[in-house]
C-alpha cells in the first residue's frame, strides 16, 4: 500500500491540534464532529465509568472476604452489585470497542475521511453521557439506587421501592446511543469504502464491527420497549409482567434476554476483530482463513441472537423450548471455535514478537476459551439445573466479558495507543502490568468456578463457612488485579503525556491506519487511497524487532 | 437520498387510496379487538400477529412510501422484520408447549 499520509519526513498538525469547529480548548472537543475526537471522548468517559465500577467490584469482594457483615449491610451490597453490573455492562463493555476504537479506526481502516453521519455520531455520545448521568443521579435520589441486579427481573423490579425507573430510563437512553452508532457503522461500511476496498479486502476488525452493528440495530429496540413496559407497569399498574396482576414474568425474561444475550456478542465480536488484527501483525504472518473468520463473525451474530433462553432453563420454560435453545447454544460454539483455531493456526510457525498487545491477546484466547467451554457446560440442560444461579455462572460470564472483551479492550489500547496519541508507553511496565492483571484476574475469578460448583449461590450477601477459603482467594485476586490495572493505566497516562514520539507504523502493521501519520491528520488522508492488496500482506515490510536489533 | 427521491421518483398517491388504507387499518383494529375475546388457544397469538403484520405492511408501504423506494431499503427493512419474526416465533415456541 502506498503512503497516503503525505511526505514521510514532514509531520503535519494532527487531529489533536486541528479542530472541526472554530472553538478552542474544551469546546472544540464537546462540539467536534471528528470521528477520532469522538472516539477519544468515549474513551475517557468510558474509562471514568469503568474505574467507578471497579471500585464497586472491589468493595463487593471485600465484603465477601468473611461470612456475615464485614464492611456494609445487605441493602448496600445489593445496590452495589446492581450498580457494578449496570455500569460495567451498559456504560463500559457494550460501548467499549465499537464506540471508542470503532469510531476512531473504522473510517481510517476503510480509507474514509469520517463516518457517514458525523453529527449523529456526536449526538450518540451525548445520549451516552445523558444515560450515564441519569444512572449516577439515580443513586443520589431519595429511595436509594436500584437493588434489582442489572437484569431488572420482574416482579421484584416492579415492587421494590428503590429508584428503578431512573435506572431503567438510563438503560433506555443508552440503548439509543448504541442503535445510532450501529446505524452509522452499517451505512459507513456500505457507502464509504475507498476505491478497491472490496468486502474481502476489509480488515477483520471492520467485519467484526459490521456484524456487531447489525445486532445493535436489530436487538437493542427490544430491550428499549421491554424496559419501557416495566416503567408503564410501575406507573400505571398494568399487568404485563407481574403475575399478581395477571402478567407473565417469564415473558419479561424472554424479552430481556432477546436483547441481552446478543449484547454479549455486541461485546465479544469486535474484541475478536481486535484479536484478528493483532495476531497477524505480531506473528508476521497473513491471517489463516480470512473468509472463515469474516463469515464466522456474521454467523456468531446470527446464531448468538437465537440462544437467549439458555438464561431461563430453570425459569419454567417448556421442555421443547429448552431442547431447542440448548441445541442452538451448542451451535454458536462452532463459529467461535473456527476463530480460535484460525488464530492458533496463524501463530503456528510465525515469527512471534511478544509485545504488550500480543500478550493481552494471548490472555484473551486463554480466558475466552475457559469462558466458552464453561458456557457449553451451562448450555447442557442437566448440568444447568445444578449450576444455575451459582457463582459458577458469575465466573463464566466474567471469563467471557472481562477475560475476553475486557482484555481485548486492553490489547486494543496498547496496540493503537501510538497511533491515537502519537507517543509510546513504556513497554516493560506494560508487560509487567499484563502479567499482574492476568494473574490477579485468574486468582479472582477461578475460585468462583469451584465454589459455584460446590453450591455457592450468586448475589448472596452471606455464606456458609466452608466457602470462605475460596472467597479469601478471590478477594486477594481482586487486590492483585487492581494493582495491575493501576500500573497499566498509570503507564498509559504517563506515556500519553511524556512518552517517546511514536513513528507512523511502530508494529509493522499492513492495514490502512498505519499508513497515516501518528496521530493522524484531521481528514485522515490527503487523498483517498486506492486499495490493491489485502490487509495482512507483509511481503513488503521489514520486521520491526529485527530492525531494532541491528 | 431524499433529494434523489424527490427529484427522480416523484410519485403522487391519490387521497382515495390513503382513505382506503386508513379505513382498512381501522377495520383490522376492530377485528383484533373482537378476536381477543375469543379463546383460540395457540392461534390467538398467531392471528393477532398476522393482523398486526398486515397493518404494518400497509403503513410501511403507503404512509411511509416504502413502495416507491429503492430495493436496498426494502431489503434492509425485510431483514429487520424477518429477524423480529424469528424472535417472536422462538419465544412463542416456548409458550405453545408449556403446561
Amino acid at each position: 500500500m502506498v503512503n497516503v499520509a503525505g511526505p514521510a519526513d514532514k509531520i503535519e498538525p494532527s487531529f489533536l491540534e486541528v479542530s472541526t469547529n472554530k472553538y478552542k480548548g474544551i469546546l472544540s472537543w464537546l462540539l467536534t464532529v471528528d470521528h477520532k475526537r469522538i472516539g477519544i471522548l468515549y474513551l475517557f468517559s468510558m474509562m471514568t465509568f469503568f474505574s467507578v465500577a471497579v471500585v464497586f467490584g472491589f468493595l463487593i469482594r471485600l465484603e465477601l472476604i468473611a461470612p456475615g457483615r464485614t464492611i456494609m449491610g445487605p441493602q448496600m451490597y445489593n445496590q452495589l452489585f446492581t450498580l457494578h453490573g449496570i455500569i460495567m455492562i451498559f456504560l463500559f463493555i457494550i460501548p467499549g470497542l465499537p464506540a471508542v476504537f470503532g469510531n476512531f479506526f473504522l473510517p481510517i481502516m476503510i480509507g474514509a475521511k469520517d463516518v457517514i453521519f458525523p453529527r449523529i455520531n456526536l449526538f450518540s455520545w451525548y445520549l451516552f453521557i445523558t444515560g450515564g448521568l441519569i444512572a449516577v443521579i439515580s443513586t443520589m435520589l431519595p429511595g436509594g439506587s436500584a437493588d434489582t441486579g442489572w437484569t431488572f427481573y420482574v416482579p421484584y423490579s416492579v415492587r421494590t421501592t428503590t429508584n428503578v425507573i431512573p435506572a431503567l430510563a438510563a438503560a433506555f437512553i443508552l440503548g439509543f446511543s448504541s442503535i445510532l452508532t450501529g446505524l452509522n457503522f452499517v451505512t459507513t461500511v456500505h457507502r464509504m469504502r475507498a476505491p478497491g476496498m472490496t468486502w474481502f479486502k476489509m480488515p477483520l476488525f471492520v467485519w467484526g464491527l459490521y456484524a456487531t452493528a447489525w445486532v445493535q440495530i436489530l436487538a437493542t429496540p427490544i430491550i428499549g420497549i421491554t424496559l419501557a413496559l416495566v416503567i408503564v407497569e410501575r406507573f400505571l399498574g398494568v399487568g404485563i409482567f407481574d403475575p399478581a396482576l395477571g402478567g407473565d414474568p417469564v415473558l419479561y425474561q424472554h424479552l430481556f434476554w432477546i436483547y441481552s444475550h446478543p449484547a454479549v456478542y455486541i461485546m465479544i465480536i469486535p474484541a475478536m476483530g481486535i484479536v484478528s488484527e493483532i495476531i497477524p501483525v505480531f506473528a508476521r504472518r497473513t491471517i489463516f482463513g480470512y473468509r472463515f473468520i469474516a463469515f464466522s463473525s456474521l454467523a456468531i451474530a446470527l446464531f448468538g441472537s437465537l440462544v437467549w433462553a439458555h438464561h431461563m432453563f430453570t425459569a419454567g420454560m417448556s421442555d421443547t423450548a429448552q431442547f431447542v435453545f440448548s441445541f442452538l447454544t451448542y451451535a454458536v460454539s462452532i463459529p467461535s471455535a473456527i476463530k480460535i483455531f484460525n488464530w492458533v493456526s496463524t501463530m503456528y510457525k510465525g515469527s512471534i514478537q511478544l509485545d504488550p498487545p500480543f500478550l493481552y491477546v494471548l490472555s484473551f484466547i486463554f480466558q475466552f476459551s475457559i469462558g466458552g467451554f464453561t458456557g457449553l457446560m451451562l448450555g447442557a440442560l442437566s448440568v444447568n439445573i445444578h449450576l444455575q444461579d451459582t457463582s459458577f455462572v458469575v465466573a463464566h460470564f466474567h471469563y467471557v466479558m472481562f477475560g475476553g472483551t475486557g482484555f481485548g479492550i486492553f490489547a486494543a489500547m496498547h496496540y493503537w495507543f501510538p497511533k491515537m496519541f502519537g507517543r509510546m508507553y513504556n513497554k516493560k511496565v506494560a508487560t509487567w502490568a499484563w502479567a499482574i492483571t492476568t494473574i490477579g484476574y485468574n486468582a479472582l475469578y477461578f475460585p468462583m468456578f469451584i465454589m459455584g460448583y460446590l453450591g455457592m449461590p450468586r448475589r448472596y450477601y452471606d455464606y456458609l463457612p466452608e466457602f470462605q477459603p475460596y472467597h479469601v482467594a478471590s478477594t486477594i485476586g481482586s487486590w492483585i488485579l487492581i494493582l495491575g490495572l493501576i500500573i497499566m493505566f498509570t503507564n498509559l497516562i504517563v506515556g500519553m503525556r511524556r512518552g517517546k514520539k511514536a513513528p507512523a507504523n511502530p508494529w509493522g502493521g499492513a492495514t490502512l491506519e498505519w499508513t497515516t501519520q501518528s496521530p493522524p491528520i484531521l481528514e485522515n488522508f490527503h487523498t483517498i487511497p486506492t486499495i490493491e492488496k489485502g490487509p495482512y500482506d507483509y511481503s513488503q515490510f521489514e520486521i520491526p524487532a529485527a530492525k531494532e536489533a541491528q | 437520498m431524499s433529494d434523489h427521491h424527490s427529484q427522480e421518483n416523484v410519485h403522487v398517491v391519490d387521497y382515495g387510496k390513503y382513505i382506503f388504507v386508513w379505513l382498512s387499518l381501522l377495520a383490522f383494529t376492530g377485528i383484533t379487538v373482537s378476536v381477543s375475546g375469543i379463546n383460540l388457544g395457540n392461534w390467538t397469538v398467531v392471528i393477532a400477529l398476522v393482523i398486526a403484520s398486515v397493518k404494518s405492511w400497509y403503513v410501511l408501504n403507503y404512509f411511509m412510501h416504502l413502495r416507491h423506494e429503492d430495493i436496498v431499503f426494502k431489503i434492509f427493512i425485510s431483514v429487520a422484520l424477518i429477524t423480529l419474526a424469528i424472535f417472536v416465533s422462538l419465544t412463542f415456541l416456548d409458550y405453545s408447549f408449556v403446561r
